[in-house]
């Protein structure tokens, strides 16, 4: 295998700091821009026929005006319609005939398309790519049609089930006060519904522009070859003005701030406490120590959060925390949360729940975390986002999204050994900000079911 | 802008085929019976191990009661050892960047996780522990059965999971697959002594295999194995599910759900096994069916149509049983045109045959996937393990591509007119029965029944 990789990792002591560095070694990144702005960054590793290839483009679910909730979503959908020179379901049809997968996906700062395909597919899958970054089949007819698909999608994960919206559609409106982290970012019906074509070509007059994405190919590529490819069909499409980054922080809360909501389709109770954390890009170090908190806390059997409320006083039936709405610490900008999720039984008093939640974080503020079990923590992070590595198309994701929201895809190689760096203190000073002076509290009410 | 047409002369031309890496396989067989697959892999430093121990009911009588235990034992089988309570292995297994999960399926104990390679020895040894010596310590396995009662009461109020249950209560009938979750009285009275006997009964090492996948010497790996797992010596015979005869119902089973946005329409039939050569021809049957995003069931009711966000069909296996099953969840209003057009499109496959371009598309996305799926150690190992766990040879995975480069149109045809008929399936619908059972009525007998919320023995989505 031309990069060797397997030889030089055949080191692996099982030590944190080793693996993270190999990891970081193994993926050299190699980065060009083109003149009509389009970001373009490669991650060569030919140890399996497989290449990934993925659009990001800088425009989510916060950058929606008022009046068009969802859109950002509505509009992903629409990116799959047919392009220039595809047809409709041509888009599917070309890849997957190939051998290939794909798909997209909207988060809170950005809209992604990917595919991840057998090596020789990967000219087929720029000239996809291209087509619609140029020109995507934006009519009256796929828009209605979508229209009805995203609704569907909405009653399935959202409206038709227990717990669909809860806590990452209800907590952030409480927990933030500016539209741009409160709104629904699935969209309401009403949005939806008033939807109009010429919408949609202004949306992406706007924010697909090449100077606001970034293309990014990894796995089984040859770095000269896939640089002449990547000119020849992105070269062509038109520059276009690209918009500012639109600022989504706001100020702190000073207050605590609690709702309660009613699921009648719930069984059994839940509630979520959010906290604001460090702007995940600007004070990164800091968030790095609130990152591993949140796995102190909750990741696994041995975190302080099962033991607590599972295991010594089951007051709880499961429990979970993490950073950033969707669980992915790394690809999103300020403002953010760090959010505890609880699903209790009905007899357990929510405040019994949220004073245990805060006893825990107050024994870590004050008595702070042990070297050992802050090193098990590490290994268990290390291990995950190695996990997320293997696959071609996970880290070539993870390289895209380091590039777009923190400037840097090489990021996203060093974050193993930047989490193994984080001290005891580090995430002791973490506690700081999960104040239950200044913490959002959702309530789940289950009115429905069995009870 | 007016629709493109597809100018096939512009679309760049797919380049050579790299070849794929062909797995180095090391396959023994402990003195114990416990069969143990060794793949050392290129990729990032991690191992990835899943054993699958056989856990089937007996007989259908037992089924209610097995299950209900088996949901009860993967949760409480981590709760102590004999040396460790239940904090002590969780750290011991977070150490070495491991969380162990346990899972039971109607078939099979399911034991899985990811380590880094140092921890291969001790996570081994932990798991020896466990197999040879889990504790079930009274108090803590108290907590966890009212945990596991409480996740079941949370899983049967999602649609999903009515609709499956429903449906595979009315295609098994009295075999134990008819019951895939337990009723929630027969956990209340599951206790330690009952998981401890359970234990010596069934987690045995005849019939159970272990995979493990990533960074390792194959060797030293099965050498690690062997000397971590030898006191693993309970003897017995591993228990199967009996043979499961389908009961095709001629009837529409609606199940009623007050107020419901959206229904969950489920068909299901029989399917071939793993070793049928008739496989191969179903599989990519499925495909064009609703298999994949370019099939003719998401072209039609969701490119076309817009009444569902992802329909899709799927081959299933089970180890006395494999299925072919489809799924739909589509707006109230529309519950069924939406049961018409994935029926015509069924009648359709049946009855004409396909295209050559349909079938090439298929057959290059089933062995495209199929290399994508193994290309991670996680991938890789999950695949193995389920193969090997069904009593195939790891070698399985290529012949079965061969088989899939030879089917034919006709086989296809012939595939899914024994398999993708309408009239060799079951059809369940979850939803509001006040406004889809009369325009579901126009295209059949319809059978009202109401959602369990606790359920009963041997009854399935109620009637």
């Amino acid at each position: 295998m031309p990069d060797g990789g397997r030889s030089a990792a055949a080191v692996s002591v099982g030590g944190v700091t080793a693996a993270g560095a190999e990891l970081t070694l193994r993926h050299p990144v190699e980065r060009f821009a083109l003149d009509n702005g389009l970001r373009v960054v490669l991650a060569p590793d030919r140890s399996v026929p497989v290449v990934a290839v993925t659009v990001f483009y800088g425009v989510g679910m916060r950058n929606e005006p008022e009046g068009r909730t969802g859109f950002a979503h509505l509009f992903e959908h629409m990116m799959f319609q047919g392009s220039a020179h595809v047809p409709k379901m041509e888009h599917a049809r070309l890849v997957q005939a190939a051998g290939g997968s794909f798909n997209g996906s909207t988060h809170q700062d950005y809209t992604n398309y990917y595919e991840a395909l057998p090596a020789e597919a990967l000219e087929r899958a720029l000239f996809l790519e291209a087509d619609r970054m140029a020109a995507p089949a934006i009519t009256q007819e796929n828009l209605r049609n979508q229209i009805d698909v995203v609704k569907e999608e909405i009653r399935v994960n959202v409206l038709n089930r227990p717990y669909g919206a809860f806590p990452w559609l209800q907590l952030p409106r409480i927990a933030f006060d500016g539209f741009a982290n409160t709104h629904d970012g699935y969209g309401s019906f009403v949005d939806l519904e008033s939807s109009t074509v010429d919408d949609a070509t202004d949306f992406f007059s706007r924010y697909y522009a090449p100077g606001n994405a970034v293309l990014c190919i990894g796995g089984d590529l040859d770095v000269d070859d896939t640089e002449k490819l990547v000119r020849r069909w992105f070269g062509p499409v038109p520059a276009r003005d690209v918009p500012p980054t639109p600022p989504t922080g706001e100020p702190w809360p000073s207050e605590v701030r609690r709702d309660v909501v009613e699921d009648a389709l719930a069984p059994a109770p839940a509630v979520a406490l959010g906290w604001r954390v460090p702007d995940p890009v600007g004070d990164f170090d800091r968030y790095l120590g609130t990152v591993l908190l949140a796995e102190l806390l909750s990741e696994g059997d041995a975190s302080r959060l099962e033991r607590r409320l599972v295991h010594d006083e089951r007051i709880a039936i499961a429990q979970s925390s993490y950073v950033g709405l969707f669980g992915d610490p790394f690809d999103v900008r300020d403002a953010t949360l760090l959010t505890t999720q609880v699903h209790h039984p009905a007899g357990v008093p929510v405040d019994r729940v949220l004073a245990a939640v805060h006893e825990e974080v107050r024994r870590i503020a004050e008595d702070g975390v042990g070297a050992e079990e802050l090193a098990r923590v590490q290994a268990r992070a290390e291990a995950q986002l190695l996990r997320q590595a293997d696959s071609v198309l996970g880290r070539t994701l993870a390289f895209a999204a380091a590039e777009l929201v923190h400037g840097r895809a090489e990021l996203a190689g060093e974050l193993a050994a930047r989490l193994a760096a984080v001290t005891p203190a580090q995430v002791r000073a973490a506690t700081g900000d999960l104040d239950p002076g200044t913490v959002a509290v959702l309530e789940l009410r289950a009115t429905g079911g069995r009870r | 802008m007016s629709a493109a047409q597809l100018d096939l002369s512009l679309i760049p031309p797919l380049g050579e085929p790299r070849p794929q890496p062909v797995p180095e396989v090391a396959e023994t067989t402990l003195a114990n019976g416990l069969r143990v697959v060794v793949v050392p892999r290129p990729g990032v430093p991690l191992v990835e191990l899943r054993l699958r121990v056989p856990f089937a009911a007996a007989s259908a009588g037992e089924a209610a009661e097995h299950t209900a235990r088996a949901m009860v034992l993967s949760g409480a089988m981590l709760l102590g050892t004999a040396d460790r309570d239940q904090a002590g292995i969780a750290e011991l297994l977070q150490s070495h960047g491991a969380e162990l999960s346990i899972a039971s399926d109607p078939d099979r104990l399911l034991f899985g996780t990811t380590l880094l390679p140092g921890g291969l020895a001790p996570v081994l040894g932990l798991l020896s522990e466990l197999l040879t010596g889990a504790a079930y310590p009274e108090h803590p396995v108290e907590g966890e059965r009212d945990r596991t009662a409480e996740r079941i009461a949370i899983a049967r109020s999602q649609p999903a999971v009515i609709a499956r249950t429903a449906l595979a209560a009315r295609r098994y009938g009295d075999h134990p697959y008819a019951v895939p979750l337990p009723p929630a009285e027969l956990v209340a009275e599951v206790d330690a002594p009952a998981l401890r006997r359970l234990h010596a009964e069934r987690v045995l090492p005849a019939g159970s295999s272990l995979v493990l996948v990533g960074e390792l010497d194959p060797r030293a790996a099965t050498d690690a194995v062997a000397a971590a797992l030898e006191p693993w010596s309970a003897s017995g015979r591993a228990v199967e599910a009996p043979p499961a005869a389908e009961r095709r119902a001629a009837t529409l089973q609606l199940v009623d759900r007050p107020g419901a946005v959206q229904s969950n329409l489920r068909l299901g039939g029989p399917a071939p096994q793993r070793t049928d050569p008739e496989l191969a021809a179903v599989r990519l049957a499925n495909m064009i069916y609703g298999g994949y995003f370019s099939s003719r069931l998401v072209e039609n009711i969701r490119e076309r149509r817009g009444y569902s966000y992802s329909p899709r069909s799927t081959v299933d296996h089970q180890a006395a049983a494999s299925s072919f099953l489809v799924d739909a969840d589509v707006a109230t209003e529309v519950t069924a045109p939406a049961l018409l057009e994935a029926w015509y499109e069924l009648g359709r496959m049946a009855l004409a045959p396909v295209t050559a371009a349909e079938l090439d598309g298929a057959r290059r996305y089933v062995l495209g996937s199929m290399a994508l799926t193994t290309a991670t150690h996680a991938g890789l190992a999950s695949t193995l393990a389920a193969l090997v766990g069904a009593g195939l040879p790891a070698d399985w995975l290529a012949e079965h591509q061969q088989a899939l480069s030879a089917v034919t149109v006709d086989d296809v045809g012939a595939a899914a007119q024994r398999y993708l008929a309408p009239g060799a399936l079951t059809a369940v619908a979850v939803g509001d029965a006040e406004r889809v059972s009369a325009p579901l009525e126009a295209l059949g007998a319809v059978e009202v029944g109401v959602a369990e919320v606790d359920a009963h023995p041997g009854a399935g989505g109620g009637a």
